[in-house]
């Protein structure tokens, strides 16, 4: 059996940054895993763990800076990667929901897994969709924002707890193969051992381009196109009190006697 | 031509997003000079159908099929929908059971999809506005195809509210069953506990500032000597730092207080759609730039560490050495 994981290195941005053009300036951001590709890794792992040959493999679309992230998830678990990569990729102005989907499906099809994990969203682009397009271009059943994971192999099924607003959650049988998309909480991510990083050096990490896995340079093409961004107008009102910790907190506990909290 | 908008309803009710599906829908059909239909799906579709039916809807489509979402009838009930309507936009919930069927249809019909807009212009081509790297920063996008699928956030668009005179219509959607690949089982209610922090008048919640387990005390500490009930945001939950009964947010508790007091939390909009109906909000956040400070009425921007212990002294206590 093979899980196939979808990973994403996210730009995240600092309290202090600058947009260049139509995006944050480079020197504004930093890059990590996807927190909620983090949860995802933990659950292919932990499958692979409990059941014998299991195989899992990590899918990314990124740039060489990519290759550290992507080792972090070798390090973690995962026995093999995958990183998608292309001028074409590099020379887009961003990459859309579509164009993403059918790159990962086009590995995907290659690979040929049972079960496909992904994160709910990355927390850059927020998108929150690739995964459920992803199942739709590969014929594969779905469920998204899964908090709880139960596979019968066996029977083809997985039966998910699909986290919704509110404190509800609901209990879905899904057919395999499919895609779920994780969401944090479900597990708690291990952080990768001496030995995991070691070991993830040797591990195979395959760089694929466009024609590789059988696309070519209209993927990218997209309908839409991102025509601006701007630091949003601040709504804030707030009274920011001045001063250091003791003044400050002195004007919040006064805040707090007028508002009746506490006494005296 | 049209717009169409999907309603999305849960255990018998009409979910908040519909109604605002309705502006949103409304004033995109302005735009384009054309006709608002919406569709409900599934459940008492008669009955939702009259809710639905306020000012500005031309048509309400019912599809009647089982009780509760499914992602396969969605899907499908909309792909056919739109084959014969031929939406020229397609505006769905950008909520979990919308992001479980909308890029679905985008990719059955081939259509751009654009999520979690938070703002819509259309007339010539359409034009979104979105949110990314959590708040940060908006971003405007073009569409430039004649049909398009956009999800949208809670709470961006006010609720349609007068009654209006759509004309109801059963819409023929024939489903084949066998194929369906996932069965809804059944509901569980998370979260429940010997605390109910939506009784409480006075929280102090705890966001991802804190850094680590070890911290919480403070926290509590800081509770305790207010009098006050402690919760917290999402990640200290995710982290198994407090139980999910404490959580305030989406998907959590949505919390009405007198007085909200958020320690280290940046103030996301899921966590911002649990507490924003609190009376007084107080933020302590080092980041002056936190989303938090947008919906606060007081703010101390500082480290929660200087701060916090001096509070708490404040009010003769003594806060713990971590």
């Amino acid at each position: 059996m093979k899980v196939l994981v979808t990973v994403k290195e996210v730009a995240e941005v600092d309290d202090e940054f600058e947009i260049s053009g139509l995006d944050i300036a480079e020197g504004s951001l930093e890059y990590d895993l996807n927190e909620w590709d983090d949860y995802a890794v933990e659950e292919a792992v932990q499958i692979s763990e409990a059941t014998e040959d299991i195989e899992v493999v990590t899918v990314t679309i990124g740039p060489e800076r990519a290759e550290e992230t992507v080792r972090m998830a070798l390090a973690k678990g995962a026995d093999r990667a995958i990183r998608v990569w292309d001028d074409a990729l590099a020379e887009a102005q961003f990459l859309d929901i579509g164009t993403k989907a059918d790159i990962i499906a086009a590995v995907a099809e290659a690979e040929d897994p049972d079960l496909v994990l992904s994160g709910v969203q990355a927390s850059d682009d927020s998108n929150g969709a690739t995964g459920v397009a992803l199942a739709k271009r590969l014929g594969f059943e779905w469920a998204a924002v899964v908090n709880d994971l139960e596979l019968d192999a066996g029977a083809g099924i997985a039966s998910v707890h699909r986290e919704l607003e509110g404190g509800i959650e609901e209990l879905t049988d899904v057919d395999l193969p499919a895609v779920l998309t994780i969401q944090t909480g479900i597990n708690e991510p291990r952080y990768a051992s001496l030995r995991g990083i070691r070991q993830a050096q040797r591990k195979p990490l395959e760089t694929e381009s466009l024609d590789d896995i059988g696309l070519d340079a209209s993927v990218v093409e997209s309908p839409i196109e991102r025509t601006s961004m701007y630091e949003p107008e601040t709504e804030s009102d707030a009274v920011v009190w001045d001063g250091n910790a003791d003044e400050t907190a002195g004007e919040l506990a006064e805040l707090l006697r007028e508002k009746g909290v506490v006494e005296g | 031509m049209t717009v169409l908008a999907v309603a999305e309803h849960r255990r018998g009710d009409l979910r908040d997003i519909s109604f605002e599906l309705i502006t949103a829908g409304r004033e995109l059909a302005a735009d384009f000079d054309t006709d608002l239909a919406v569709a409900v799906i599934a459940g008492d579709i008669e009955g939702f159908a009259d809710k639905l039916n306020r000012e500005g809807v031309d048509t309400i489509y019912t599809v009647d099929n089982g009780e509760e979402f499914n992602h396969g009838v969605y899907a499908e009930a909309v792909e056919q929908l739109c084959a014969e309507l031929d939406p020229t936009a397609l505006l769905l919930p950008n909520s979990v059971n919308g992001l479980d069927y909308a890029p679905a249809v985008a990719g059955s019909l081939n259509l751009p999809l654009v999520t979690d807009v938070v703002g819509i212009e259309g007339g010539g081509t359409v034009e979104v506005v979105r949110e990314q790297y959590g708040g940060k920063v908006e971003t405007t996008y073009e569409v430039d195809s004649e049909r398009c699928v956009l999800t949208i956030r809670g709470a961006e668009w006010p609720p349609a509210e007068s009654t209006g005179d759509a004309s109801i219509e059963a819409a023929e959607i024939d489903i084949d069953e066998g194929s369906l690949g996932a069965t809804v089982n059944g509901f569980e209610e998370v979260g429940s506990g010997d605390v109910d922090i939506t009784d409480a008048d006075v929280l102090v919640s705890v966001g991802r500032g804190i850094g680590e387990e070890d911290n919480i005390p403070i926290i509590e500490e800081l509770a305790d000597a207010l009098g006050a009930t402690l919760s917290s945001s999402r990640p200290i939950v995710d982290n198994g730092w407090l139980p999910q009964n404490r959580q305030v947010g989406q998907s959590g508790k949505v919390v009405t207080p007198d007085v909200y007091i958020a320690v280290g939390i940046s103030g996301a909009v899921q966590h911002v759609a649990g507490m924003k109906g609190a009376d007084t909000i107080v933020a302590i956040n080092s980041d002056p730039n936190a989303p938090i400070y947008d919906i606060a009425d007081y703010g101390i921007v500082d480290d929660l560490f200087e701060v916090v212990p001096r509070l708490i002294e404040e009010f003769g206590g003594q806060a713990p050495e971590i």
